[in-house]
């Protein structure tokens, strides 16, 4: 293992994380939520992916990307509106979210098994070319390209579109926005399909380096984005990708250079580093110096 | 009159909803009984969750690491030492070679819960809403790492067992005390006064009450109770392992709690109950159980209807089944 090597696949891994706290970002700007059953769309992806495995990779793609949009519609109007409208505590939002990644890890386990099933949709793209003498993965230049165009694709949205604007405004302060003639359920119903995108683009993109699709996959890939994200600062969208992106990235060239002896305190380590982050910045590594905390949960 | 039975009620209720399981228990066959201990044992977690997040507000994930290090203090301290020195040769020579009684090596877990609470709280209590959260869970990632993988410490990956088990009134009376403490302490000057930060943080503040103190405090004692009921849950298991004390049953017993009611103690033990008498009668129905026919769920069915219970309730009833007010006997109009 070189370093080249290790570098290529850590921004590899930070730019998926830094995917999924955009996606995660985005849905906590408008409603306050941090959705903790964002992996769950991840994993449905990811059973799309598995059981249309022979369809041409095109098709296959789509057919997830239309699903986990769906699930993620589903989510926002059977859970988290009447949520909304009853007027639930973060708190108890937050534990909603969990129920919610619960309820639908359930099914999985009910409906596709315990033990897993297997993505060979686009398989072909972890093979390798040289150069230099560094062994890059066609994966890793798809995740960071894929990962850019995404990014800026979302940025674009937000600042060149009117629901973008939108968007941004219910961001910035819900109440007012309304008041001003936002329609709140239309900001966040979109703002829900473009997160969904993301994580369809995500259950892509992972499944390739890791095909094995269960129950509980997308619960990691949460947990790290959202430190990454928490860390980053979570009020405004590119520290929070910025955040998942760092936490990717410090993972992936830990677990590539450490040996296996002493890598497994890796976590530790990183959570000690989190604890720290938060104490002397509570609003987030990269928010501006006077920021406050944004929501008390 | 009212005035004084009010809040002896309020205490009254959830004991004796915890008696009540414990009685019903010794009537039943084996593996319900194993169920009803269990539930016990929850009823004791999300007391102790409880008294920090209900009172405070502030959600925590950390807690179950006090639970895991008052399990593994009281469930090593009891085990016999030659057995230990067999399955564990690496211990630290204090946990290596002592030998103590259940009752005593529970108090020295509720103490070593306290303490790592203690220890824990004196940086994050500074700390508020999401960061305070994601501080929590990485105490909790941390605890879990290094129970995984310290050998002096424990058995590591491997499972912890040969702890001697306690019977269904040792744990009945367990939950008891941390219902009684949690109790004491929001009915204390302290508890009130963090309750009033709950409520409006800035108005607290602005009449005197120092958040951070009265947050460490109810951290603490929590903390505490956490390490209690954690000692509870490996005598009652008899073996464990570190998963047991990681993500599974955090987010159960954060939900417990939220679904019974987070504002209340009557609201943390009914949410407790209830979910696990749910989860066991479901159990048994896919072994098929007669409630005047025969009922047998498919396997995979309790998970799942859990989980869609738990956000069913939070989805129309967000303040819980309790609404978060204490339980209060009907009072007739004067």
């Amino acid at each position: 293992m070189n370093w080249g090597q290790a570098i290529a696949d850590a921004i590899a891994l930070g730019s998926l994380y830094g995917l999924v706290a955009v996606g995660i970002g985005l849905v906590f700007g408008v409603m306050r939520l941090i959705n903790f059953a964002y992996g769950e769309l991840i994993t449905a992806g990811g059973y799309v992916l598995a059981y249309t495995s022979g369809w041409p990779p095109v098709l296959a793609i789509i057919a997830c990307v239309a699903a986990v949009i769906a699930l993620a519609l589903v989510q926002e109007r059977v859970a988290f509106r009447p949520l909304r409208r009853s007027g639930a505590t973060p708190a108890t939002m937050l534990v909603a979210t969990f129920a919610v990644s619960f309820l639908l890890q359930a099914i999985y386990l009910l409906a596709f098994g315990s033990r897993g099933q297997i993505v060979s949709t686009l398989g072909h793209l972890n093979t390798a070319f040289t150069i230099d003498g560094v062994d890059i993965r066609w994966i890793v230049v798809a995740t960071v390209a894929t990962g850019v165009t995404l990014l800026a694709a979302t940025a674009a949205l937000l600042n060149r579109t009117s629901i973008g604007l939108h968007i941004r405004a219910a961001a910035a302060d819900f109440r007012t926005a309304r008041i001003l003639g936002v329609r709140a359920n239309r900001v966040i119903g979109f703002s829900f399909v473009v997160a969904g995108f993301l994580a369809a683009a995500v259950s892509v993109l992972y499944t390739v380096s890791n095909p094995l699709v269960q129950p509980q996959m997308g619960v990691p890939i949460t947990i790290f984005a959202l430190v990454g994200v928490v860390v980053g600062g979570l009020d405004r969208l590119w520290s929070a990708a910025f955040g998942g992106f760092a936490v990717g990235f410090v993972y992936g060239m830990c677990g590539d250079l450490l040996s296996s002896q002493s890598s497994v305190y890796l976590p530790s380590v990183v959570y000690g580093a989190v604890i720290v982050v938060l104490l002397l910045r509570p609003a987030g590594l990269f928010a501006p110096l006077r920021a406050r905390v944004v929501e008390r949960v | 009159m009212s005035r004084f039975s009010a809040p002896l009620v309020e205490l009254l209720g959830p004991v004796l909803l915890l008696v009540a399981a414990a009685a019903v228990a010794g009537a039943l066959s084996s593996t319900q009984q194993l169920e009803f201990e269990n539930a016990l044992v929850m009823a004791a977690i999300v007391v102790a969750l409880y008294v920090f997040v209900g009172n405070s507000g502030v959600i925590s994930f950390g807690h179950l690491s006090f639970a895991a290090v008052g399990g593994y203090l009281s469930g090593l301290l009891t085990i016999d030492p030659q057995t230990k020195s067999f399955t564990m040769p690496g211990l630290f020579p204090f946990l290596a070679h002592a030998h103590i009684g259940v009752v005593l090596s529970l108090a020295l877990a509720a103490a070593a819960g306290g303490v790592f609470a203690l220890v824990v709280g004196l940086p994050l209590m500074r700390l508020s809403g999401l960061p305070a959260g994601i501080a929590t869970f990485a105490v909790l990632g941390i605890t879990y790492n290094v129970l995984y993988y310290w050998g002096k410490v424990g058995p590591g990956a491997q499972t912890l067992s040969d702890i001697p088990e306690v019977g269904r009134w040792t744990l009945a009376t367990g939950a008891v005390i941390t219902c009684v403490c949690a109790f004491a302490y929001q009915r204390s000057r302290f508890g009130r006064q963090l309750r009033a930060t709950r409520e409006d943080a800035a108005a607290a503040r602005a009449s005197g009450i120092d958040v951070y103190r009265q947050r460490l405090l109810s951290f603490t004692l929590s903390g505490a109770l956490a390490g209690l009921a954690g000692g509870l849950y490996v005598h009652q298991l008899g073996l464990i392992t570190p998963d047991q004390f990681y993500l599974d049953l955090t987010f159960v017993t954060l939900a417990m709690l939220v679904v019974g009611g987070s504002g209340s103690l009557w609201g943390a033990v009914v949410g407790a109950l209830s979910i696990s008498a749910l989860n066991s009668f479901l159990g048994d129905a896919e072994n098929t159980v007669h409630i005047g026919f025969r009922l047998t769920l498919p396997n995979g069915t309790r998970l799942v209807t859990i989980g869609a219970v738990m956000a069913l309730v939070l989805i129309l009833r967000p303040s819980g089944l309790t609404g978060g007010r204490e339980l209060s006997l009907p009072r007739r109009r004067a």
